[in-house]
Order: C-alpha cells, then sequence, then structure tokens
C-alpha cells in the first residue's frame, strides 16, 4: 500500500527534518510511529499528504505501486489518502455536514461512484455518528467551528469514517482528549481496521495503542527510523522514554 | 513560505469574461457629447411630454454646476463627458408586442446570457422587463400582473400610461440634484423600469429585469421607480452583464423606492458587469445612487446586493426611514479582484420613532483589487428607541489587496441603540490544505469557503438568484488561488 524509500525533506527555512525515512506498510495493517517532540513525525504526515511548505529533496514514496508524491493533495486525497489533522482547521459559515457531503461526493466520484443525494447521504451519517457519539446538531454547525478539543478529533475520525479512505494517516488524533473520548476515538479506528486498508498513527504517547493494538511500531528519531518492532516495543518506549534513541534534533 | 504559496495560489484565477461578446445590432445614437440640445434629443427620440423634458433640463443645469464627488477611497481615470455617447437604441422604431416581434439578435444575446426570456420567463414565473442597451424590447406576465391592477412596465412606457404616477414620485426619494450622477441620469435617462403595487397587493411573483449594456461607447442611464402602495409587498430582482470592452464605460443609474404604510420592498441585486481584464485594463464604472423611502409607518425597505462586476463600484443602497415602527435593511457581498475598486456601503436615516435598520456588509478582496465599506447610521432628535446593528466583515485573499471599513455614526437622540461589528480575517493555507486534504480542488476549496463567508448575504436572496450567486461568486474569484 505504502512503500517510503530513502525520504529526505526539508522545511522552507532549509532545515533537513527527514533524512531518510524507510517504511512500508501493507493493506490491512496498522503501524504506529512514535518518537520524541521534533523528531519529523507531523513533518512525516503533511509530506504524505501534500501539505505546502515541505520540499522533498531525494528519495521516493509508492502508493499502491505510483509516485504519490507526483499528484496534487486535492488528487491524494480523492485517490484515498486521509489525514486526521492534529489541529483541525475551522471555516467559519460552512455547514458541517455540507462540508463533508462536498468531500464525499468528490471522493466518490473519484472511485467511479454516484454522488450521494441528501437522503442517502443522511442515512450513511447517521450510522457513523453513532459509532463516534457524536451528536446531529455538530453537523449543523460550521466546520470545527466552536468545537471543543474532543468534538474536533471525534470530528476527524466521523470524517474518516464517511470517507473510507485506503491509506489513514492518524497525526496525534489522542492529544489532548480525556480517557472517554480516547476510547470512543478508538473504538472508531478500530472499526474502520480491515484487509482494504492501512492505518499509519503518529503518536506520542503509548495510550492509544492500548486500545488500537499496532501490528508494527516504529521509532522516528533524528529523521529516522531508529528502531522497528512489535506492539511490545510501544510498551518498552513507555518504560525507558526515547532517551535511548538518542538526540531527537 | 506561506506567501509564496499565497502567491504562487493566485496566478490561475482567470477563466475570461464569459459574457464578452458584441451583439450585431444597428444602433440609432445620439451624437457624443453632452448639451442641452443633447438633453432634447433623447427626449423627442422618446416622445416625452413637456413636463418631463423640463425636468430633465432642470436637472442638466444642476449637473452643470456640481463636481463629481471624489471622497471615495476610488482611483478614477478623468472622465471625458462630451466623449460620451448618451443615447442609443436598437433600431426598430416600433415598439414589440410580443416577442415574436423582437429582432433575433436580441433573442440570441439572451440566449448567450443563459436568459432565453420566454422560457425563463414562464418557467421561474417570473416578469421580465428586459432593458437591451437603453430601450425595453419585451415585457411578459403583464396580463396576469395587470389583473392585480399591479403596473410594471418600462420607464418610458409609465410616463405615457401613468404620467400621475410618475410625476408624484419620479425626484421625490433622489431629488435632481442629490449627487453629480444623479444629477446627471436625471438629465439624460434613457430607459428603465417602472412598477406599482395597489394597496394590500402582494405581487405574486418576484419581478425581475435583466440590464444589459451593448453599443460601444455608450453610457447608460436607468431610472428605476418602485411604489408599493399600503400594504403592498413587492420583491424585486435586477441582474446584470456586460459585454467585453477595451474602453471604461460609464454608468450611472437611479433607483427611487417608495414604501407606503405597512408595506414592504425587497430589493435584490446581482451585478456581474465587465471588471476590466487581469491588468486592470477596460470594465464598466458604476455610480449607482439607490435609496428607499418608508414613507409610512411599519414600511420595509430591504436591499441586497451581490457585486462582482465593474472595475469601479460606487454605490450606497439607502434607507430613509420617515414612518414610525419602519424598517431598513442592507445585506451586501462585494468582491474585487484583480485591479477592481469598491466602495460602497448604505446610509440608514432614522427620523422616525421606533425605527430600526441593519447592516450585514461582506467584502472580499482578490488580487490587487480594493474593497471599502463606508456606511451612514444617522438617528435624527425624533427617533426615539432607533436601533441600528452594523456587522462588517471583509475577507482578504492573497497579500496584494485592500480593505478598508469607513462607518459613520451620528446619533441625534440618547434613545438611539447602535452597534457596529466588524472583523477582517484572510483565507489561510491551512483552510484551503484542510479542504483540498478532503477530496476538494482548489476551486471549490475555495467557493466553499467563499459561500460560507457571506452566507448570511446570500441566504436573504431569492431561491434562483441565490443559486446564480454562489456560482458567481466562485466565477468571479477564479483563478485567486491555486
Amino acid at each position: 500500500m505504502l512503500e517510503i524509500k530513502n525520504l529526505h525533506a526539508r522545511i522552507s527555512d532549509g532545515r533537513e527534518i527527514l533524512k531518510g525515512v524507510d517504511l512500508a506498510v501493507k493493506a490491512g495493517e496498522v503501524h504506529a510511529i512514535m518518537g520524541p517532540n521534533g523528531s519529523g513525525k507531523s513533518t512525516l504526515a503533511g509530506v504524505l499528504s501534500g501539505k505546502p511548505g515541505y520540499e522533498v529533496t531525494a528519495g521516493q514514496v509508492l502508493y499502491q505501486g505510483s509516485d504519490l508524491l507526483a499528484i496534487a493533495a486535492d488528487e491524494r486525497a480523492r485517490e484515498g489518502v486521509f489525514l486526521a489533522f492534529q489541529y483541525p482547521v475551522e471555516i467559519p459559515g460552512v455547514n458541517n455536514m455540507y462540508f463533508l457531503r462536498a468531500a464525499l461526493n468528490a471522493v466518490r466520484k473519484q472511485r467511479g461512484e454516484s454522488a450521494m443525494d441528501a437522503g442517502q447521504f443522511l442515512k450513511a451519517v447517521r450510522a457513523k455518528l453513532k459509532l463516534l457519539e457524536i451528536g446531529e446538531d455538530l453537523l449543523q454547525r460550521g466546520v470545527n467551528v466552536g468545537f471543543s478539543g474532543g468534538e474536533k478529533k471525534r470530528n476527524e475520525i466521523f470524517q474518516m469514517a464517511m470517507l473510507e479512505p485506503k491509506l489513514a494517516i492518524l497525526d496525534e488524533t489522542d492529544s489532548g482528549l480525556d480517557i472517554d473520548a480516547l476510547q470512543t476515538v478508538a473504538r472508531g479506528i478500530n472499526a474502520l481496521r480491515g484487509p482494504e486498508r492501512a492505518i499509519v498513527m503518529i503518536t506520542h504517547y503509548q495510550r492509544l495503542l492500548n486500545h488500537v493494538v499496532p501490528d508494527r511500531v516504529h521509532v522516528l528519531s533524528g529523521g529516522k527510523i531508529a528502531k522497528s518492532g512489535g506492539k511490545e516495543l510501544a510498551l518498552e518506549l513507555e518504560q525507558t522514554g526515547y532517551g535511548a534513541y538518542g538526540d531527537a534534533a | 513560505m506561506t506567501d509564496t504559496v499565497a502567491a504562487r495560489n493566485l496566478a490561475p484565477l482567470r477563466e475570461g469574461y464569459k459574457y464578452g461578446f458584441v451583439s450585431d445590432i444597428e444602433s440609432e445614437s445620439a451624437p457624443p457629447g453632452l448639451n442641452e440640445d443633447t438633453v432634447r434629443f433623447i427626449a423627442a427620440k422618446k416622445h416625452e411630454p413637456q413636463w418631463l423634458l423640463d425636468w430633465r433640463l432642470e436637472s442638466f443645469r444642476k449637473w452643470q454646476t456640481m463636481e463629481s464627488p471624489h471622497w471615495a477611497k476610488l482611483r478614477i481615470a478623468p472622465i471625458d463627458y462630451q466623449a460620451a455617447t448618451y443615447y442609443s437604441a436598437p433600431k426598430r422604431q416600433n415598439a414589440p408586442t410580443s416577442l415574436d416581434e423582437v429582432d433575433p439578435e436580441l433573442l440570441k444575446t439572451y440566449e448567450k446570457l443563459g436568459i432565453p426570456l420566454n422560457e425563463r420567463a414562464v418557467l421561474a414565473g417570473v416578469a421580465v422587463d428586459a432593458v437591451f442597451d437603453s430601450v425595453s424590447v419585451a415585457t411578459t406576465f403583464k396580463k396576469t400582473l395587470g389583473k392585480l391592477g399591479i403596473v410594471f412596465c418600462s420607464f418610458g412606457e409609465a410616463v405615457r400610461e401613468h404620467p400621475e404616477l410618475v410625476r408624484k414620485y419620479l425626484g421625490s426619494v433622489v431629488p435632481q440634484g442629490d449627487n453629480f450622477y444623479a444629477a446627471l441620469n436625471a438629465a439624460v435617462f434613457s430607459d428603465g423600469s417602472f412598477a406599482y403595487i395597489p394597496p394590500g397587493v402582494r405581487c405574486p411573483m418576484e419581478l425581475s429585469t435583466y440590464f444589459r449594456i451593448n453599443a460601444a461607447k455608450s453610457g447608460q442611464f436607468e431610472r428605476t421607480l418602485l411604489v408599493a402602495d399600503k400594504g403592498a409587498y413587492v420583491s424585486y430582482l435586477e441582474g446584470c452583464t456586460a459585454p467585453q470592452r477595451d474602453e471604461n464605460q460609464l454608468h450611472a443609474a437611479v433607483v427611487e423606492l417608495i414604501a407606503l404604510e405597512d408595506s414592504e420592498i425587497k430589493y435584490s441585486t446581482v451585478q456581474n458587469w465587465y471588471p476590466g481584464d487581469a491588468e486592470g485594463k477596460g470594465g464598466i464604472y458604476n455610480f449607482v445612487t439607490k435609496r428607499g423611502a418608508c414613507r409610512g409607518a411599519r414600511a420595509k425597505i430591504s436591499w441586497t446586493q451581490v457585486e462582482t462586476g465593474s472595475a469601479i463600484t460606487w454605490k450606497y443602497p439607502s434607507c430613509i426611514l420617515e414612518g414610525d415602527d419602519s424598517v431598513g435593511e442592507f445585506y451586501s457581498v462585494a468582491i474585487t479582484n484583480n485591479f477592481q475598486q469598491a466602495d460602497t456601503g448604505t446610509k440608514m436615516l432614522h427620523l422616525g420613532r421606533n425605527t430600526r435598520s441593519t447592516i450585514i456588509s461582506k467584502g472580499i478582496s482578490a488580487g490587487k483589487g480594493q474593497n471599502t465599506y463606508r456606511g451612514l447610521v444617522r438617528i435624527q432628535p425624533k427617533a426615539e428607541n432607533a436601533r441600528n446593528y452594523t456587522q462588517c466583515d471583509s475577507l482578504l485573499i492573497g497579500d496584494k489587496c485592500g480593505a478598508h471599513t469607513v462607518p459613520y455614526i451620528e446619533a441625534r437622540n440618547p434613545t438611539a441603540r447602535v452597534e457596529h461589528e466588524a472583523t477582517t480575517s484572510k483565507i489561510s493555507d491551512e483552510q484551503m490544505f484542510y479542504c483540498q486534504q478532503r477530496g476538494l480542488s482548489t476551486e471549490d476549496a475555495l467557493s466553499l469557503i467563499v459561500n460560507g463567508f457571506c452566507k448570511e448575504v446570500l441566504k436573504e436572496l431569492p431561491m434562483e438568484f441565490a443559486v446564480e450567486a454562489q456560482k458567481l461568486l466562485a466565477v468571479s474569484l477564479e483563478g485567486s488561488v491555486g
């Protein structure tokens, strides 16, 4: 599904943040990428999703066998790449439901499916709302406007559930969540696990991984994958910290 | 990085002006220039009565003593009023009585604009008094309206058929010498629309007029007069497109609304005149005086405008709230892109007791566009318990445009309650990226964000107009990000 080879990337001030990342994620797998602050976790998410502000200087990213970096952000999204934002963005005046329907129909069009009418859409929405314990009133509000931190994160996972991506990248989705919200979000993520889908969870802490158990865990440090292992690696990190993996910068 | 992203985003905005074509219709124009003979020529062409000619000449003499206003935040190249043509009409002399008699070229032009007059009118239930250049060419649904006693016709026809109404109200809201452009219009106005809704009648359809500037170098001077008698209701739609030209074209319209006791007038405009090209060449100069008077208790006048076109827009649809408990509203979206300039807003003049006004203004600036909201709220000494709420929001796209808010508040009664809120925001790269990451193209993302910003105004438009307006916003901003 996703193959990252020797990926180097820098930010606008010229600093190189990713210094040769190698990673392969197969369909059906859930991978966790952990690491200290400043290790390049969010940069990796940004580069994969096509966020402006990064320059890839070397390396390659293959998505379903073709060059992911060659296509624009919106095209990547329509091809099935989803990023759950660490800080979801507010869009005043744009109804959350309207936004989601526009997004869903853009993605469906790409998949060769017909646009959903309001009735079908509402039906699909209701089922997912329940899963993520989101009130219908949230849908009628502006996109992320006035949402609490927990509501924003749940809304991201709700969008993911609706859009059914092939590759989901979750950037610190667990940060700022209380334990109940964490469990709800985890339930949402688990419901999306499936043989056709790859999930990459970027997180600083181990606690999300208690609820969404990963197949593989990687430690990103100094812009490279410093260690990879099974789910037990996350527990080990919780004990020892990131100190063993050297200077984050 | 953010700046370079924004700048790169600004590049591909041009789809070009979709309606930039010139119809091949022979015009019968007045010779260029402006003097009393020009005024007499126009009046003679239109077979106008002496009283109207006198009124025009009086206006012309006032205009000669006036200067064009320079207080607006606009850069206007000097206009040579003697170089313009003040009358141009399709050549056919006898007014057509049905669509069959209308010049096929004209009808084709409407079709290109997406306004198949016959079909559209029937399907949408809209009566269209279409103004092509200066003379009305077709009026539909007159009979239905006639049964209710509603008069809806060209201004010229109103002068012939209903001179008593025209004489009573003409210039009663916008006096001849009100301002430079209004005086010019009063002297040389060519045609326009007239509507009268009798007491207690609710107009069953949206009245609609499409204006279009066509003949080269002809200024366009419409005059619209709308009267809602006691307890009447009318919703009036005005929409405009113009063909592409290199010369700047002058447009100075006057709209007067009179709402008597317990009546309501809703006046909606979508203005899409040629804004000039991406280098700032060409485009319409739009200097409009629009004003309504609530002449009786509980009267209501509501202006809604979506201004996307014109090189320069100078326009302040206003309400004079004379009657007690009367209500004035102004909802506006103004877009400036490339080199467009807009100085627009409203005046709410509170004279009666318990008068209320609401102003919602949304300005969007992209490219090198300059957008100014200029508004006056005046509470006169006798206006006990007057209330005003004003909200002015500006949205910036890119970093070479400008937004300005100039509110004037004059409260001369201590019981007045006047609220003013203003915000300025910028479409952020984060917002664009968020939309794109959900699969929306750059254009769709921009359109979504802008429509969200304008929502409070767009919802005031009649349904079919709102849809048109949304598309127009997207087209107007095409290429401002990418």
